[in-house]
């Protein structure tokens, strides 16, 4: 067998305790409220929506027309917008609480570029209008490009990817089409990617045909040179690197193993997840990076919106420039212009090599990150870097004495601990995490990296106060010292608290249940 | 004869005849954790030893299965594709696998015995 | 700076407690050549006031879309989302919420998602949905590798119906991965097209778009039928979501995979994003989806609850094996599009759909009695094609001096196919009056 991950996290829910909250006759905890689904308050006769009627006309479906009920839930716009806010309530949110997600950047969302976005003469523009039309968009993502650029230290980028994992597989389509253009597609087939990278990395490379070669870490939680040399040949495409590491530490040989690299004639991927911590003080173009994705809703605060939609433009540098992928602007003398198909690259002497969405990329994100950039500044943005730095120092030095840190510091932006000081309390990582959510915290990062036994990785971000994060430490040291003094029950059976406790994952997998279907009785009547 | 051998990616051959039963040892779901998906090959599909021979999915992990000798196919256990909670309860009996027909059972001698299995198991504790 | 809480005596005392001089000990493991002392070269911080000033001037070099007679579709069209949508997802605990990995306290996440999941299957006529993909375009191309997994087969045939960008996503996606495509020529409205003498041994799916690229409505029952005597799958691409309203939806055809472009509910132009991709297929194939699914369950005390489920096929667990590297969803957009959905309701989503079929329609009527205008389709939705008397750019450029946005040239997308340079795509929905009608025709009238 492979791939099997030693680490498991329980999931079942046996043996956790019993709740301690006195029940209700609702269901409901005051301000939170049992909320059915939409389709359990369908209400036949009911819309949220008032619509003229459209007339008399002739219908041109020809035989295309729908018969029969969809099945939509019929609803009046108060229910629609209770049944929201109620949901809503069951979320735990970066405005009502530290959010010490390692990897994730879950810092403040400054309302004014959700303002900025909604402008109309920014939002409602459709991607297909004449271009004169659309000169400001394309201002607007020239300018969202430059300050990318000069961020970085890199001569190119393209703003279409969707996400960080989509900009990844940009990146590494850059650099197979570079070398493609060198003819050395088929000899360079290897990937080497360490064994503490996102899983997007393997993935991404995989996708393309890459084989994938892990390079192991070394006892101080760095790429091991030495070993990494070893893996290097004429057969390797690229390395792909995340810097600052997974681990929350720089990469001390990243110059010595970008000259590597490329003496070795291959690529030098970086994996831009963690910019924050050096945004406005490290330059990738100065470490010998070849490509980046950046993580427009990390580094640059685009709300994560539970999930999405993010946004992964990629820089470039001057080798892979020319294969940078449809569409990008260009300045001329008649104004902005976008390039967006072949015939139009090759007049403006440039081989993309293909596309990777419709249209143009994430706007409203490029909107709501370039108003965070202007409102930083370029003095603004080094003090992040500095100060997502100094709290998670902070939070390191004030921690690993109670709890167990794998590696020496100092780390940038992210400090790591490891299971040691849970030893023989019968308290997992899993289990401290979800005692964490009782005390008014969501966990940090869980059992990543892999290469750190139960790993919790915690980053601050900058927006904290010392304040906040100083009651977050005290919380930590306090269940820490629960955790030894054998207070095991506080900590298997959580949470406690929440909405809801611990949920039977192993039984939504066994027999998936993916979608609301009607009680059977209600359907015969329909 | 029946002689049960191990391999140190955790699966199990048990040998009856020319056909070989295969499964995950008992130290192997219990790390998996709850399973909770099982695929298996098409029948006939010929393996050889190394091969993927199956796939096994917890909530939190995927493994594949990889055969630990070659041959063909001759019967897969369809109990655990419905109800996968049975390579947890019985991993090295009713939860086996795939049968393969063997073709060339010097393979097998290069397989650990149980005593050795053991002590293997012992060293990544 | 006004989003950083940290005062100088805050540094102060923490740079004592970790035992550091000044921060830039913190970056001592930075090699020194990269080292940076100054500010790199951009303007420095800049006020609220500062900032909206700025992407004001910007957004006054824009035409926007609602200040003029707007006709502009080709997959992505412009409707009239509720208030109450925009208010909604722009509480903080959708907005700034992270993806919802913690279900305990994530459920608000889980259960719209549950819910989008289930009204996206509803109106595909599909078993299941996932959480959403990046857009229509992205989840085109999911869905090819997707038939690859399925049919353990290499081959895709591309219908000329398919919006030519989706096409260059699908190509993009193949060239790399090394699939083998067949891109079939622009199927212009009026003409039929024969994707099945395509479908062989060989073939893992048939990508179909309806309403097609040129708006043609078209029917995907005999496609089906005989790419599954063949083996093969069909995977039909809706990029106009509010068409299955009042149109058969793909899974009453025979599709296997859906995939939609969620943008027409509850997600404004943006410019061509964040938009929210439909991916829905049958139940069978479910394990072979790419994305995010949700999934019901219960807590530890018997209560119904919510979690991300079968997250085996993904990136996080199953790295270089995984479906697909997708990491992220649509998250919000997909929530605007829940919102919306649940606002229109049954009834609400048949007539939005019956007022954009009626406004095309009378569109349709009065550009044709143009001179020299020729409306090429025989069944469409919300969206036409033109044949003008010259080329469809230059009048398209020419109507927007007149201050009417007339549509897409369908040159723009298809450079260099001189079959299609005279051909005008036209979208209409809900937003248009008569009087833009009126303007629309008068201007072209004009201009012709």
């Amino acid at each position: 067998m492979s791939g099997m991950n030693k680490q498991g996290r329980p999931t079942s829910i046996d043996g956790a305790g019993a709740a301690c909250a006195r029940e209700t006759f609702t269901g409901n905890k005051a301000l939170e409220h049992e909320e059915p689904l939409l389709f359990e308050l369908d209400n036949p006769g009911a819309c949220g929506v008032d619509f003229d009627d459209p007339g008399e006309f002739t219908s041109r479906l020809g035989n295309f027309e729908r018969q029969g009920r969809i099945g939509l839930a019929r609803v009046s716009e108060p229910e629609v917008m209770r049944h929201f806010v109620r949901l809503s309530a069951k979320n735990y949110s970066i405005d009502a609480g530290l959010y010490p997600l390692g990897s994730c950047t879950m810092k403040h969302n400054p309302r004014l570029n959700e303002k900025m976005a909604r402008l109309p003469g920014i939002s409602d523009v459709h991607p297909l209008q004449p271009q004169q039309t659309v000169q400001g968009s394309l201002e607007l993502m020239s300018e969202l490009s430059h300050w990318l650029k000069e961020l970085t230290g890199m001569p190119g980028v393209t703003l279409s990817p969707k996400a960080g994992a989509h900009g990844e597989l940009c990146g590494m389509m850059a650099i197979r089409a570079a070398l493609i253009a060198r003819g050395e597609d088929e000899t360079r087939t290897r990937v080497l990617v360490p064994e503490s990278a996102h899983g997007t990395n393997p993935a991404t490379a995989a996708l393309l045909g890459y084989k994938v070669d892990a390079i192991p870490a070394t006892k101080e939680g760095r790429v091991d040179l030495e070993a990494f040399k070893s893996k290097l040949g004429p057969d390797v495409a690229a390395i792909m690197l995340t810097n600052p590491n997974t681990c929350g530490l720089f990469e001390r040989d990243i110059v010595k193993i970008a000259d590597a690299v490329h003496e070795a004639g291959a690529y030098f991927y970086c994996d831009g997840a963690n910019f924050n911590a050096i945004v406005g003080r490290v330059r990738p173009g100065d470490l010998g990076v070849d490509a980046m994705h950046i993580n427009l809703h990390k580094t640059f605060s685009t709300p994560h919106g539970g999930g999405g939609p993010g946004a992964g433009p990629v820089v470039f540098s001057e080798a892979l420039v020319p294969f940078a992928p449809l569409p990008y602007v260009v300045h001329g003398d008649d104004g902005f212009r976008l390039v967006e198909t072949e015939a139009q690259a090759k007049a403006d002497g440039t081989t993309p090599f293909g596309r990777m969405t419709a249209f143009h990329g994430q706007m409203g994100m490029f909107v709501r990150a370039l108003s965070y950039m202007l409102s930083h500044g370029s003095d603004g943005l080094r003090q992040v870097a500095e100060d997502a730095v100094l709290n998670a120092n902070y939070v390191l030095a004030s921690l690993k004495d109670d709890l167990s840190a794998p590696f020496e510091g100092p780390c940038m932006h992210e400090a790591l601990f490891d299971d040691r000081f849970l030893k023989g309390t019968g308290v997992e990582t899993l289990d401290f995490a979800k005692a964490m959510i009782d005390e008014g915290y969501h966990p940090m990062t869980m059992y990543f990296p892999l290469v750190v036994h139960g790993a919790m990785l915690i980053e601050p971000t900058e927006t904290e106060s010392k304040q906040a994060v100083d009651l977050f430490i005290a919380t930590l040291k306090d269940l820490a010292r629960a955790a030894k003094s054998n207070d095991k029950d506080r900590f298997t059976g959580a949470p406690y608290m929440s909405p809801r406790r611990r949920l039977d994952e192993t039984g939504a997998a066994r027999k998936p249940v993916l979608r609301w279907a009607p009680p059977v009785p209600a359907q015969a009547a329909e | 004869m029946s002689d049960i051998r191990y391999t140190d990616q955790h699966e199990w051959v048990r040998v009856d005849g020319d056909i070989a039963t295969i499964g995950i040892t008992d130290y192997a779901q219990e790390q998996l954790g709850d399973v909770v998906f099982v695929e298996l090959p098409e029948i006939g599909k010929e393996l050889a030893a190394g091969d993927e021979a199956a796939v096994v999915e917890s909530v939190k992990a995927a493994s594949e299965v990889y055969s630990p000798v070659s041959g063909e196919v001759v019967d897969v256990n369809g109990e655990i594709e419905t109800t996968p909670a049975g390579v947890n309860e019985d991993a090295m009996g009713d939860g086996w696998f795939v049968k393969l027909r063997l073709s060339d059972p010097a393979e097998l001698d290069k397989l650990m015995d149980e005593a050795a299995y053991n002590e293997f198991v012992e060293s990544l504790q | 700076m006004r989003y950083l809480p940290l005062t100088e005596t805050d540094r102060r005392e923490m740079l004592g407690v970790i035992g550091a001089k000044g921060v830039d000990e913190l970056f001592r493991d930075v090699p020194e050549s990269a080292r940076r002392d100054g500010l790199v070269d951009l303007p420095r911080r800049n006020g609220e006031l500062e900032v909206e000033r700025i992407f004001e001037r910007m957004a006054a070099k824009n035409v926007a879309a609602g200040s003029v007679p707007f006709f502009v579709g080709g997959g992505a069209y412009r409707h009239h989302v509720p208030a109450t949508v925009d208010h909604l997802i722009q509480r903080s605990e959708f907005l700034t919420s992270y993806t919802p990995y913690q279900p305990e306290i994530s459920q608000g996440t889980l259960q719209y998602l549950f819910e989008f999941q289930t009204q996206v299957a509803m109106i595909t006529g599909m078993d299941v949905a996932n959480a959403s993909m990046y857009d229509g375009s992205t989840g085109c191309g999911e869905a090819v590798l997707m038939a690859h997994r399925v049919t353990k087969r290499r081959k895709a045939v591309l219908s000329g119906t398919l919006h030519p960008q989706y096409a260059a996503v699908v190509k993009n996606l193949s060239d790399f991965a090394d699939y083998k495509l067949e891109i079939m020529a622009p199927a212009l409205p009026g003409t039929s097209e024969d994707v099945i003498s395509r479908i062989t041994d060989e073939t893992s799916c048939v990508v179909v778009q309806t309403p097609g690229f040129f708006g043609e409505l078209h029917d995907l029952r005999p496609i089906a039928e005989a790419a599954h005597a063949k083996g093969a799958l069909l995977i039909a691409v809706v990029p106009e979501i509010v068409s299955l309203g009042v149109v058969t939806p793909p899974g009453e055809m025979g599709a296997d995979i859906v995939v939609g472009e969620g943008q027409s509910i509850g997600n404004g132009l943006n410019f061509g994003g964040p938009y929210v991709g439909l991916f829905a297929t049958r139940e069978k194939y479910v394990r072979q989806m790419p994305g995010r699914l949700c999934g019901e369950t219960v807590d530890a005390d018997g209560k119904r609850g919510y979690v991300l489920t079968l997250s085996t096929r993904e990136q996080h667990i199953r790295r270089e094996k995984a479906t697909s590297n997708i990491c992220t969803n649509s998250g919000l957009c997909c929530l605007a599009f829940t919102i919306h959905m649940s606002l229109l309701g049954e009834d609400g989503y048949r007539q939005l759909a019956r007022i954009n079929h009626a406004a095309a329609v009378k569109l349709a009527e009065r550009l044709a009695a143009v001179p020299g205008v020729e409306i090429l389709n025989k069944a469409f939705f919300n969206e036409f094609t033109m044949r003008l008397p010259r080329p469809a750019a230059d009048v398209v450029d020419a109507l927007a001096e007149k201050g009417v946005l007339g549509g897409v040239p369908a040159s723009r997308l298809l450079p260099g196919a001189a079959e299609v340079e005279d051909l005008l795509i036209v979208a209409s929905t809900e937003i248009n009056t008569d009087a833009d009608r009126a303007a629309y025709a008068a201007a072209l009238k004009e201009v012709l």
